[in-house]
């Protein structure tokens, strides 16, 4: 008959959640209680398999990349601050954030720090670079069997030549940036109900 | 000492003598005295006198969070199409179907699902708007008033001092009469009078069952009742689910033989009528089990099968996908819903977190359980409908009758691993977005070369 979370979270822990990632108090307790159910094993920290197990994320094409994007260099396993710090890369952009603490560093939700998250999404080997291969291995798990290899080839090129303008045949984060320009950066957010803000 | 013997035996004279006149033999005649129905419009008052007293409470000490059941983020309802095209502007894309940015939008379904998803919330108990007083159902409780913690106390004393005993008493004259009965009845020869007293053998039994859980059943639409030579569908949260179907009607049960008391009870069961239970071996096997349960329902006068198409169970907040094995067998179904009150009593069977033991102790010392239960109009397959299709409409019925949500997915996700399918599915629609736009232009190409 025991209760889920096998340790309550302490205020202060929270202060300094809230402080980083800038969520709001209840929303913090409710990813903790989502954090806790996740982690079948008890021990405070999250595995793959532990996320493997939801199953809308283990359709996601893309499920193993943003899986992967929780866990820092080298390790097997995220806690609970690892935990809300990838997840604050989808909180709204507030622009009146920026005036609360001028003197920090960019806030985690920023369109930049978005477009980081995407861009690591692709940067299989983590070397600030997306190259060919690497854009085609990431193409193949989005299409699936779906698309051959010539045509899937013709559009890693394609997008490679666009985007590339530096003449190095590999996209950097800045080119990255500047060949999203367009892109509708609120759509990516993960949006609360409001009585939780 | 001899006076403390001689007042044990008069104490349990006495309550014996409560169980049997009061509960026992008003069960098997189906009739009942109005205490339950009493107890349970008290307990009503009660909670709702907690929860405002909690709501209060919450608003003095903002630090406790509202629990939400109805989840805790909005999600788009658009297709693959539309959300794409809102990420990218709708930039024509003549350069490139593909945009570096596509990856977002599978980024966001993902951390979405990370954060709150359909589907595992469903193997644990639903999240309830307020607490019942129960310690099983305490999130996130902080010590709020003197009286609410008195009303805790006097609940955790009647629960198990007071109704406990009485419950197991109850339960095991139930189950010991189920398996006397029927075994007496089994000697009988097959006429009309041995299918009769069958009948009464097992719903004085069941009758007994439900008092012993205190139960509530609330029957929607008796005209729909399952008719013999039909198949009875429900949705699936608890064992109990028999129990509760049963009071109402006989059933011919479907199942794997188990050992140990559960054997015991369901071989004495099948001498009295004609339940269809499988060895285990058997069970594997689907063509054997649906030529068998074909045999039954061709003939007309057995009573109606009882299945449970999700195959196992879940928290009673949506019903998931139901099997097709039951739909291809033929006949009329008869669709069921089952609605548990969660504010009385949790009845969920977690069965990774609880044996069976554990669970029916648990709910013998719950509040109560309030059930509803509809009776739906039968169904047959329709010309040009396979068994998914039907299983799916038969699906969405239940789940609109019972306030349910009805959802696609497999109950069997409790245990298992999503089927490699799905993702395929994904993939093939991302491509048919990405490539769509490139059959278009090579549409202008061979238009071009034509003119």
């Amino acid at each position: 008959m025991g209760s889920r979370a096998s340790r309550l979270l302490r205020e202060e822990e929270i202060e300094e959640i809230k402080k980083e990632t800038g969520f709001s108090h209840s929303q913090i307790t409710r990813l903790y209680s989502r954090f806790t159910s996740l982690d079948k094993g008890e021990n405070g920290t999250l595995s793959r398999e532990d996320f493997q197990r939801i199953p809308e994320l283990a359709i996601n094409p893309l499920g193993d990349r943003i899986i992967n994007a929780f866990f820092p260099e080298g390790e097997d396993q995220v806690n609970f601050r690892g935990f809300m710090r990838t997840l604050a890369h989808f909180r709204p952009i507030e622009d009146n954030e920026k005036n609360k603490n001028p003197s920090a560093t960019e806030p985690l939700n920023s369109r930049t720090n978005k477009l980081l998250f995407a861009f690591r999404l692709y940067d299989l080997d983590r070397d600030d670079k997306i190259s060919r291969d690497e854009l085609l291995q990431v193409l193949r798990m989005m299409v699936g069997v779906n698309i051959s290899d010539e045509q899937l080839g013709s559009i890693a090129d394609r997008t490679i030549q666009e985007a590339d303008t530096n003449g190095d045949s590999c996209i950097s984060f800045n080119e990255f940036i500047k060949a999203s320009f367009v892109v509708n950066i609120h759509i990516c957010t993960v949006v609360w109900f409001p009585f939780l803000s | 000492m001899e006076d403390l013997l001689t007042v044990a035996v008069a104490v349990f004279q006495l309550w014996m003598f409560v169980v049997v006149f009061f509960i026992t033999l008003p069960a098997m005649f189906g009739l009942s005295l109005g205490v339950t129905s009493v107890y349970i419009q008290i307990l009503v008052k009660l909670l709702e006198w907690a929860t405002i007293r909690i709501q209060r409470g919450r608003q003095e000490q903002p630090s406790v969070p509202a629990p939400l059941p109805n989840g805790i983020i909005e999600r788009a309802e658009g297709s693959m199409e539309e959300e794409m095209e809102q990420l990218r502007r709708s930039r024509s894309l003549e350069g490139g179907e593909f945009a570096l940015s596509d990856a977002l939008y599978f980024c966001k379904k993902g951390l979405e699902s990370i954060v709150d998803d359909q589907v595992t919330q469903r193997f644990s108990s639903e999240e309830l708007a307020s607490w019942n007083l129960l310690t099983r159902t305490n999130q996130n409780f902080r010590y709020i008033s003197l009286r609410l913690t008195i009303f805790w106390g006097i609940g955790v004393f009647v629960r198990y001092c007071v109704l406990f005993p009485l419950r197991i008493t109850l339960a095991i004259i139930g189950l010991s009469w189920l398996v006397i009965g029927t075994t007496l009845v089994g000697f009988l020869p097959e006429n009309s009078v041995k299918y009769w007293l069958s009948e009464v053998v097992h719903l004085t039994c069941y009758r007994i069952c439900a008092r012993a859980l205190s139960a509530t059943i609330r029957y929607h639409n008796k005209e729909n009742r399952p008719q013999k030579g039909g198949i009875c569908v429900a949705n699936h949260t608890t064992p109990i689910d028999v129990v509760i179907l049963a009071n109402d009607g006989c059933y011919a049960m479907v199942g794997q033989i188990h050992g140990g008391l559960m054997g015991v009870i369901q071989r004495s069961m099948v001498r009295s009528c004609p339940h269809v239970w499988f060895e285990r071996l058997e069970m594997k096997d689907r063509h054997a089990v649906t030529s068998r349960l074909r045999a039954h329902v061709a003939a007309k006068t057995k009573l109606p099968i009882l299945i449970f198409p999700e195959g196992t169970c879940i928290n009673n907040t949506s019903v998931m996908m139901f099997k097709k094995g039951s739909f291809e067998i033929g006949g009329t179904i008869h669709p069921v819903a089952i609605k548990y009150d969660p504010r009385l009593g949790d009845a969920f069977w977690n069965s990774s977190k609880y044996n069976m033991v554990s669970y029916l102790l648990r709910t013998m010392t719950s509040w109560a359980i309030v059930v509803n239960v509809w009776y739906l109009p039968p169904m047959t397959i329709q010309d040009g409908e396979d068994a998914v299709q039907f299983a799916n409409r038969v699906k969405s019925a239940v789940a609109c009758r019972g306030g349910l949500l009805d959802l696609a997915w497999d109950g069997s996700l409790k245990r298992g691993k999503v089927k490699d399918a799905y993702k395929e599915e994904q993939q093939k629609m991302y491509s048919r977005v990405i490539v769509r736009q490139n059959s278009i232009s090579a549409t202008h190409t061979r238009r071009d070369d034509q003119s």
